[in-house]
């Protein structure tokens, strides 16, 4: 099962006659200038030319283009705004783009139901918009807020600053309507809060398109918390950084986001946003409160006093609206502010028990020597999810590869700590050598077997998320267990 | 009972294709379809694994008791935040398999939201680790949260990690006088409002509101929501989590989930309802066929909940999926239990 990617040889006139049946000229690109635009998603380091992109417009048309793709036997990979950053949406040479970008309205909110009904090219940051008149809103808010759509959300269970207290996109989706490869529609969820039988939304949310192909949503609303406050607290050691994070939860907090920077990253971000972090500090951390004001104000005043005995050398709480949000907009502007400092940079995902950072961290700060190439650090530590943007220059040969290495070693390394090699980002071309890394062989048959379950000829985002057996031998760093080789029935190389 | 014994027994099992039947406490065997094969009793598969309270995960194995889990959680102060009921001697495994969520479920969510690892052993003997201790891990497909409420037809489930959270810093309750009309009106509006409430029963004229929180955000919405003070708050709420109260009394109890703003349903016999009006419970003889299309009619489905098992494996307890989604069930079935040696027929006679 799955033992080699599958290979694919597209007869490209014969699709494009094909599409062209099913599609309306505007909704059909072919031509190399239009394809190029969608050759990668957020991770630019990884690119391929699709033979076609469909932009289709009806749920009719989406059953088409995969009936023609299945009938001539043509990847499919499916993209919402492309701001992923893992390479889910990268094309496949010899497949389709099917682009949800026309699907973009908001079908209904329901203000008394909490609930919106969206199409997936809805952005995540317009659902909120939405809702804003109801004094609702859409909970997780990933940093590409702006941009990113709930399609894309979906296939990448997407987060955010503020899971730890309101969840990720799977605590967050009622419903799904979705399309699968052989043309079937499959209603998933209600707007009952559970469904009889296996939990499948559970299974789609977060399958980064190989499952299935989402062209309606139906999100939960929340309502919006009448205030909400941020402490900024400074260190001089990322430990006692690490070790207040855990001591805010042993004392039965749980911040609506709770946010760490090391001195690298801040150091990028000030001049860039003037948000007013110490930049003598090794680390800062940002701890938000949201709620009442009663319950604000009850709070913060036990998060400072945590923070305090935790060794904070300087602690500033937000005293407006304003100040909030511009404690925040340096944490936001990360990845930009780091754009700034170096030509590129490379994000990672890993996550870690809380526990660990001050052992990761140290370990980043090695391999910052032994790749020769920087590193800054942000952390969503609330839910122990590490951020590393390793800096480099694409233009200088041999700097890509090394920081690729680089991210290989922090992903190993999270698994070795006892995480995942990706929190939020997903797995995409990106970390499919590691996953390699996090799961031994009988798991990765079984994730073959339930794509197979809705996907029988692997059509779908071929090659991404799930390795094929031969790709870990190849790989060679396998999950091992207790000493036994894995994948006795394959050729070495 | 060693881990070696667990798989042993399914190899041995599904080599000669002999139905077993998954039991912990057995406090949920009322529940779901038929009880068929052999018992693989997983009460002497026990213990805490691990139990980090400022990683808020505990690991457990199958067999580990709730009350065990619990008392270890309370006295760090945590708590499984779904409010798993108990029903007497329910143990982890069960938990996660019937995927039964408590009072607290409106506010904090259902099992599945809280599931973040399982070690599973597949239908053929083999050992499966999917998820694993931390918040946040998107690597692979989430087969753990798809456990929660298989009722162990999938695997067995030797081992879960849960998501563990703070207790609430104060807890108050409240009562007012309404019919089922308005307890629904007000709890969706209240629902529309940054307000700490965390369970909702509405039964014979009354509804009971429990607010959790920082005190003084429960002091604050006390004032804003009035009502009288519910007294012996913490038992009336094990009453309900439990289903000792009266209002779950009857031969055949459905359980109906619908969307919270669903108009009551138009059927004789004793309705109740949880979760902020998603989660009603109707008492009655009607015919299964017009407690299931009112459901549905209502945009939701109906369990038949508590009922004569002659009943729920004639009717099913569970409401008929539509062709192309049980059709994707029986293919997950195969993949993790091949030879259909577990739990056979108990979520659908076709699985």
């Amino acid at each position: 099962m799955a033992a080699h990617d599958k290979v694919f040889h597209t007869d490209r006139t014969a699709l494009a006659a094909q599409l062209k049946i099913v599609l309306p000229p505007h909704c059909l690109l072919v031509d190399e200038e239009d394809l190029r635009p969608y050759e990668c998603d957020g991770l630019t380091a990884y690119r391929s030319l699709p033979a076609a992109v469909c932009l289709p417009e009806t749920e009719d048309q989406v059953r088409d283009i995969l009936r023609v793709c299945q009938q001539l036997q043509v990847p499919v990979v499916a993209r919402g705004a492309g701001t992923g950053l893992s390479g889910g949406a990268m094309p496949h040479a010899e497949g389709v783009v099917l682009s949800l970008a026309r699907f973009n309205k908001i079908l209904r909110i329901d203000a008394n139901a909490r609930l919106a009904v969206v199409q997936p090219g809805v952005r995540n940051l317009a659902v909120s918009e939405a809702a804003a008149p109801y004094g609702l809103y859409y909970a997780p808010d990933p940093s590409s807020q702006i941009a990113c759509t709930l399609g894309g959300n979906v296939a990448e269970n997407s987060g955010g600053v503020h899971c730890l207290k309101y969840g990720l996109t799977v605590h967050n989706i009622l419903r799904v309507r979705a399309v699968t490869m052989d043309g079937e529609i499959l209603e998933i969820g209600s707007e009952a809060l559970d469904s009889p039988g296996y939990d499948l939304l559970a299974l789609l949310i977060g399958s980064e398109g190989m499952l299935a192909v989402v062209t309606e949503v139906t999100v939960k609303l929340t309502p919006k918390p009448e205030l909400a406050q941020v402490v900024m607290a400074s260190f001089d050691d990322v430990a006692k950084a690490g070790d207040a994070v855990a001591a805010i939860i042993a004392a039965g907090i749980i911040p609506a986001g709770l946010e760490m920077m090391d001195k690298p990253a801040t150091a990028a971000v000030e001049p860039f946003v003037q948000a007013g972090y110490d930049l003598e500090a090794e680390a800062i951390l940002l701890c938000e409160s949201d709620g009442t004001p009663e319950e604000v104000a009850e709070e913060i005043a036990r998060v400072c006093a945590v923070l305090e005995k935790s060794g904070a050398r300087d602690l500033k709480v937000s005293q407006s609206e304003a100040e909030r949000l511009r404690f925040w907009a340096g944490r936001k502007a990360a990845f930009p502010a780091v754009g700034r400092i170096t030509p590129d940079y490379y994000c990672m995902d890993g996550t870690i028990p809380r526990k660990r950072l001050a052992e990761m961290l140290q370990a980043i700060a090695g391999m910052e020597k032994k790749y020769g190439l920087r590193c800054a650090n942000v952390f969503h530590a609330g839910d122990g999810n590490l951020h590393p943007l390793i800096m480099y220059d694409a233009a200088t040969p041999g700097e890509w590869e090394r920081a690729e290495a680089f991210g290989a070693e922090i992903l190993e390394m999270s698994v070795a700590l006892g995480g995942s090699i990706t929190g939020e980002h997903g797995v995409g071309v990106e970390k499919i050598n590691q996953m390699c890394v996090q799961y031994s062989t009988p798991e990765l048959e079984a994730f073959h077997k339930v794509k197979a379950a809705f996907d029988e000829e692997g059509l779908l985002n071929p090659g991404k998320a799930v390795p094929s057996l031969h790709r870990c031998a190849e790989y060679g760093r396998m999950h091992v267990h207790g000493g036994d080789l894995k994948f006795p029935d394959l050729e070495r190389f | 009972m060693q881990f070696e014994d667990l798989v042993g027994k399914v190899r041995e099992s599904a080599e000669t294709g002999t139905a077993l039947r998954l039991k912990g406490g057995g406090s949920k065997d009322f529940y779901g379809g038929m009880l068929a094969g052999e018992i693989m009793d997983l009460s002497g598969y026990r213990g805490i694994v691990a139990y980090e309270p400022t990683e808020l995960y505990i690991t457990a194995r199958c067999g580990t008791p709730l009350s065990e889990m619990e008392a270890a959680l309370a006295e760090k102060g945590q708590m499984l935040a779904f409010e798993p009921p108990h029903f007497g001697s329910a143990t982890v495994g069960g938990c996660v398999a019937a995927g039964l969520s408590g009072p607290r479920r409106q506010q904090a969510g259902a099992v599945r939201d809280f599931v973040l690892g399982v070690k599973l052993i597949d239908g053929t003997g083999r050992v499966l680790d999917f998820g694993g201790q931390v918040m946040k891990n998107v690597a692979g497909y989430d087969v753990s949260r798809l456990m929660a409420g298989s009722l162990g037809t999938l695997g067995l489930i030797a081992e879960v990690t849960l998501k563990v959270l703070p207790r609430p810093m104060a807890e108050t309750s409240l009562v007012f006088e309404t019919d089922q009309a308005g307890a629904i009106e007000r709890l969706n509006r209240w629902g529309g409002r940054p307000l700490p409430i965390s369970a909702s029963f509405w039964f014979d004229g009354a509804l009971m509101v429990r607010l959790s929180g920082a005190s003084a955000a429960v002091a604050a919405a006390r004032e804003k929501l009035g009502g009288e003070l519910l007294p012996s708050a913490d038992a009336f709420w094990r009453a309900i989590r439990e289903q000792t109260s009266g209002a779950f009394r009857g031969e055949v109890l459905w359980r109906l989930s619908l969307p919270s703003v669903a108009a009551p349903i138009d059927l004789p016999g004793q309705p109740s309802l949880e979760w902020g009006g998603a989660q009603r419970w109707l008492a009655t003889d009607v015919e299964v066929a017009s407690v299931r299309e009112a459901a549905r009619r209502a945009g939701g489905h109906a369990v038949l909940f508590r009922a004569p098992e002659s009943l729920r494996c004639r009717e099913g307890a569970f409401a008929p999926l539509p062709t192309a989604l049980l059709a994707l069930h029986r293919r997950l079935k195969k993949v993790f239990d091949p030879k259909g040696i577990f739990n056979p027929e108990r979520l659908y006679a076709e699985l």
